[in-house]
């Protein structure tokens, strides 16, 4: 079995503030991979380290058996697109759906638009009907399916997902992470993922890494977590926060 | 309901106008409260957060607010002057927002904040109100209260600034506590350490608590009752500890369609919105 993406020894640093303290992962290809912990853990920088978004201080990043240096290659973000947090802010306010679909593949000079677009917007569950409207018009779960609509149009193999549903409310959150799991299933795609909430990293991950100040605390199976089997106090902790309020009378 | 009724809303409604017409955010909303712990949950746009700003006087000036009954202690919020609206808000009435990087005033220290506070509401010496300043965030569990009291906002994390804005809301000695969303900007740890604070305070206290929340789950731990909001209208009330029987199918629903640690089901089911439920 490959590896998608294996990380050895990375350290992201910004000014003097080392935000990622060596870590390193390995990400089986068409798996799905997991990145918790609390604000500031580092986990969405190591997202950001892997697109060419955060200053790579040192260590490897091995994506499909290629070592990528300080530039990316456009092959690169063909083979991998990003889905960001925030769907307010990652769609240009002033494209319509149509346009922020066409950039990507105007970039990789991609001919067969018209039906690419057509086919992304299907597959998001959107309809024809959204394809000439704006993001403001849009409603945040329609918004997250446009942005994962824009990942896909590229036909990439791995998928890097940062906190996509935490903007969204609890029941439009089950529809992005359904359609994240069948577009997955699809197209055999790689997901490395971030979330603070345990729950949804349970849900959709098989293996997962517990961070905490830039570092790994510890790397678990799905199953073990269920289960409760982990060897941390720290990811104990994140546990029992998960399970809500306790009141200690 | 325990003890004397603390506010009482009946058939509450808040209505925009906009340029395509008016906008109805809250669409005829009743509940009272005592000196308990309840809890408004809904997704965005239900109306939740409006019906709180309605009950602290903070709903835009563009906005109708309309109420057969909106009455705190017996004073009726709709009628009395904005002079005394402005006496109760802040004193009486206080209301917790949901990030501290927004609601807390980036050019003033803390300790300046919660001392303008209490000096706007009660008749005190600097001193003593530096004193009782300190005392407050002693309360919150803040572990060097001295050193936070001269920090600026940016300086301290998420969880330490809504303790502040905790600690500010709380000097004055409400009745009522409105918090929209208070740990929503929090992470889950912090959250609960938030909350656990919040929950030792009202209830030694005796305060009554609305807590706005989008979080179904949370809610239902921390509170007494719930009451659940769809397009701007109650579905249903229901007592936290019966959530399990609720009936409405969107309470279910809500409950339904997070993940949960331990209990596989893909997909996730979702809902199912009938329109029905927003008539």
């Amino acid at each position: 079995m490959t590896a998608a993406v294996a990380i050895e020894g990375l350290e992201v640093v910004f000014d003097r503030f080392r935000a990622l303290k060596g870590v390193s992962l390995e990400v089986r290809e068409g798996e799905s991979y997991g990145l918790v912990g609390e604000s500031g853990s580092g986990k969405s920088t190591l997202l950001r380290a892997i697109t060419g978004l955060a200053p790579v201080a040192s260590g490897t990043i091995i994506v499909n058996g290629k070592t990528l240096g300080k530039t990316r290659d456009k092959a690169f973000y063909r083979d991998v697109q990003m889905v960001f947090q925030d769907p307010y802010g990652s769609l240009h306010p002033r494209q319509t759906v149509d346009r922020l679909l066409q950039e990507p593949l105007a970039i990789h000079g991609i001919a067969d638009g018209e039906k690419r677009i057509e086919r992304a917007l299907d597959e998001v569950g959107l309809g024809k009907g959204f394809r000439f409207r704006y993001a403001h018009q849009l409603s945040g779960g329609q918004r997250q399916r446009v942005a994962i609509a824009r990942a896909l149009i590229l036909e990439p193999s791995i998928l890097l997902l940062d906190e996509p549903t935490s903007a969204l409310d609890a029941s439009v959150q089950a529809e992005v992470l359904n359609l994240l799991e069948e577009v997955r299933r699809r197209h055999k795609l790689t997901f490395l993922m971030v979330s603070h909430d345990l729950a949804i990293i349970t849900h959709m991950c098989e293996r997962l890494m517990v961070m905490q100040n830039g570092e790994a605390v510890e790397t678990l199976t799905a199953s073990q977590l269920i289960g409760h089997r982990v060897s941390e106090d720290y990811t104990r902790n994140l546990l029992r926060a998960s399970e809500g309020f306790v009141r200690t009378a | 309901m325990n003890g004397d009724t603390l506010l009482e809303v009946d058939d509450l409604r808040v209505t925009f106008p906009t340029r395509t017409g008016i906008v109805q955010a809250v669409r005829g909303v009743s509940f009272s409260l005592g000196r308990e712990r309840l809890g408004i949950v809904g997704e965005s746009g239900s109306g939740k957060s409006q019906t709180g700003r309605a009950i602290m006087g903070l709903t835009p000036p563009q906005a109708e607010v309309s109420a057969k009954k909106l009455a705190f202690n017996g004073i009726d919020l709709l009628s009395i002057s904005p002079r005394q609206r402005r006496s109760l808000r802040g004193n009486r009435i206080a209301m917790i927002l949901q990030d501290p990087k927004y609601s807390l005033d980036p050019v003033m220290t803390i300790g300046r904040q919660i001392v303008e506070t209490l000096r706007t509401h009660e008749k005190v010496s600097r001193a003593e109100a530096r004193e009782r300043a300190l005392a407050m965030l002693q309360a919150v569990q803040i572990r060097d209260p001295a050193r936070v009291f001269d920090l600026y906002p940016h300086e301290v994390s998420g969880g330490m600034g809504q303790r502040a804005m905790i600690a500010m809301m709380l000097i004055t000695g409400p009745e009522l506590m409105i918090a929209d969303e208070p740990t929503s900007a929090l992470d889950v740890t912090v959250q609960l350490d938030v909350l656990k604070i919040l929950d030792k305070l009202v209830a030694e206290r005796g305060m009554g608590l609305i807590f706005i929340s989008h979080d179904l789950r949370l809610v239902s731990s921390f509170c007494d009752r719930v009451v659940v909001m769809y397009a701007g209208k109650v579905v249903e009330q229901i007592k936290a500890s019966e959530l399990r029987d609720a009936q409405h199918p969107y309470t279910r629903g809500l409950l339904n369609c997070m993940p949960r640690i331990g209990f596989e089901r893909h997909p996730l089911p979702v809902l199912d919105r009938k329109p029905e439920w927003a008539a």
